[in-house]
Formats: structure tokens, sequence, C-alpha cells
């Protein structure tokens, strides 16, 4: 190319330090995002929405599954999903046994659990539950928008998703909950 | 060496704690459907569906027990007619966007996809007006 040499600018230097510049904020925000890796847990975009039709078969022997039509009846309920493979699950069930002392109705959903094994895990860490269901594929699990055990939802009288709690339920989760459940009910 | 027999015995006897328990896997989380056609559209859609447990896996790519009860759904609802993209929809409304793979213009995303076009459209206009003022000159 031959194209004549343009004059300098003046006062166009400092922009040459431009695009350092920004590689070092680049720098900067990787740096800073590799020492505080986000949490992510995957919210359920249902709250405040009406709980979604089902109805589970008894997870075992001698206590009721659970539908819908058992929820919707005007009386504020903890749904707490769990497994006996889960060991949170196993982490929580004093605390789910303090809530049911504390008169919440606590209802149970088992992910891909078998009756038998079921049956020695609540034998072993308490049965705080009324009703159980069964749900082998997950699929109440999905229409939840849960993503994991254990989980808990706090649904109202009306049959309405008010609040999810991720994760096991920590003795100082319960003032939490117990003050969802109170609002839920108002 | 009886400690070490004892030892060799418990590790190959004790069955381990399994993390997801012993349930087998639903019926569609291996297995493929019948129609090639549904497969496939299937298969697609799982490939743009995150795991909800290794989030950075597709379900078609995953082997949580979560991914394959949720290749067991999509394979099922896909077999029963169900359009894929509502079955996107359906896991949209309950998960939010992070759930799929498939970039959608929302009200949030809009300017990803719009900024390239404003940086042509800038591009453009800076060469013109670069090439008209020599033009000029």
């Amino acid at each position: 190319m031959s194209a004549p040499e343009q004059p300098r600018r003046s006062g166009g230097n400092w922009a040459v330090w431009l695009p350092a510049l920004l590689f070092a904020g680049f720098l900067a925000v990787v740096a800073y995002n590799l020492s505080n890796p986000a949490e992510r847990v995957v919210r359920s975009a249902l709250i405040g929405k009406p709980l979604p039709e089902f109805a589970l078969q008894a997870a075992v022997p001698g206590q009721p599954g659970l539908a819908r039509a058992d929820m919707a009846d005007g009386k504020v309920r903890l749904l707490n999903i769990f497994a006996s493979w889960c060991v949170p699950c196993a982490v929580e069930a004093p605390q789910l046994a303090q809530l049911k002392a504390a008169g919440v109705d606590v209802v149970g959903v088992a992910i891909r659990d078998r009756p038998d094994e079921l049956q020695a895990f609540l034998a072993r860490h308490g049965n705080p539950f009324t009703r159980i269901g069964a749900d082998n594929v997950s699929k109440i699990q999905f229409s939840l928008g849960s993503s994991g055990v254990p989980e808990s939802f706090v649904i109202d009288g009306k049959g309405v998703i008010r609040y999810q709690h991720i994760g096991e339920i920590r003795p100082e989760h319960v003032p939490l909950l117990l003050r969802q459940i109170e609002e839920a009910g108002q | 060496m009886i400690r070490l027999l004892l030892a060799t015995l418990a590790l190959t006897v004790a069955t381990p704690v399994l993390a997801d328990g012993t349930m087998p896997p639903a019926p569609y989380a291996y297995r493929q459907l019948d129609n090639p056609a549904q497969e496939a559209a299937a298969k697609e859609l799982m490939e743009t569906l995150r795991c909800l447990q290794c989030q950075g896996q597709s379900i078609a790519d995953s082997d949580a027990p979560i991914a394959g009860d949720m290749r067991h759904q999509v394979r099922e609802r896909i077999a029963a007619g169900e359009d894929p993209e509502a079955i996107r929809a359906w896991l949209i409304e309950r998960y939010g966007d992070y759930v799929s793979y498939a970039p959608q213009v929302t009200a949030k995303t809009w300017p990803l996809f719009a900024a390239p076009l404003v940086f042509l459209l800038l591009a453009g206009l800076l060469v013109r007006r670069r090439l008209t003022g020599k033009d000029a000159a």
C-alpha cells in the first residue's frame, strides 16, 4: 500500500492504552468470578401460582398417597420433596418433626424410592408426614419446578404455592418457615 | 493377613450406600422411541435442555438420575404427539430461561441480538463517511 502517512493528531495518544485497559478490566472480572463462583440453584418459577394438578399413589403401605385434591382445602401445608437415598433428607428430619410439633401439616413426595427402603428410612428418622406420594419418574417434581432433593414448598389453603425452600431445612430455617406458613394462612 | 482378608471382604461384600437409590431408571431414560422421526425430535430437544443438577450438561449428555427422568418425560410427551417447543415452554414456565440452552429473544435478552446489528450499522456509517470524505478531499 502506498497510502500517504497520516499526520499524527495531537491528544490522540491516550487512546493506544484503551485496549490494554479493556483487557485489564476483563482480567479483573474473570479473576473476581473465579474466586467467587456463583451458587447455582434453580428456583421454581411457580411461586404465587396454583399447584399443578397431580395424583400420586401411596409410597408406603398404610399411609395415603398425595393428590392436589388433598391440598386446597383451606389448610396451609408444607410439601416436602425427599427420598430415603438422600443424605441431607435425613439431616432435616428433626426439623420436620419440630414443624410437625408446631402444628404444621407436612405432606411428602418421595422421589424414585422403594417402599421397603422408604419404610426403613421413616423408621430410623421418624415420620412427620400425614401423606406420602410416590413420584418414581420425578414427574411431579418437574411440574413443581423443583430441581433436587430435599426441597420444601409452602402451599396455602387455596392450593397456591407460596414459598420454596431449596436444600435441607436446618435448625436456623425453622423460624423462617414457620413465618412463611403463618403468612400463607392469612 | 487375616486383617487384610477381612478388609478385602468388607470392601467387596458390603453394599455401598448409593447416592441415588436403587430404583431402576425410568423406562425411556435410556431407551429410544420406536418411531425414528419422534426420537430425532426428542433428541434435538434433549440436547438443548439443561440438566438441573449437573448444570454444564444437557440432559442428553448427563447420567444424573434426574436427567434420565427428564429424558423419559420428553420422550413420553413427544410420543404422545406434543410439540417439542411446547415442552420447552412448559419447562421454562417452571424453571425459567435457565433450563433451555436455545437462546430466546425476550424483554431481557433483545439487546444481545440487537447489538451486533447496531454495531454493523455504525461501522457502515463510519466507512461511508470515510469514503465520501476522501472523495471530497
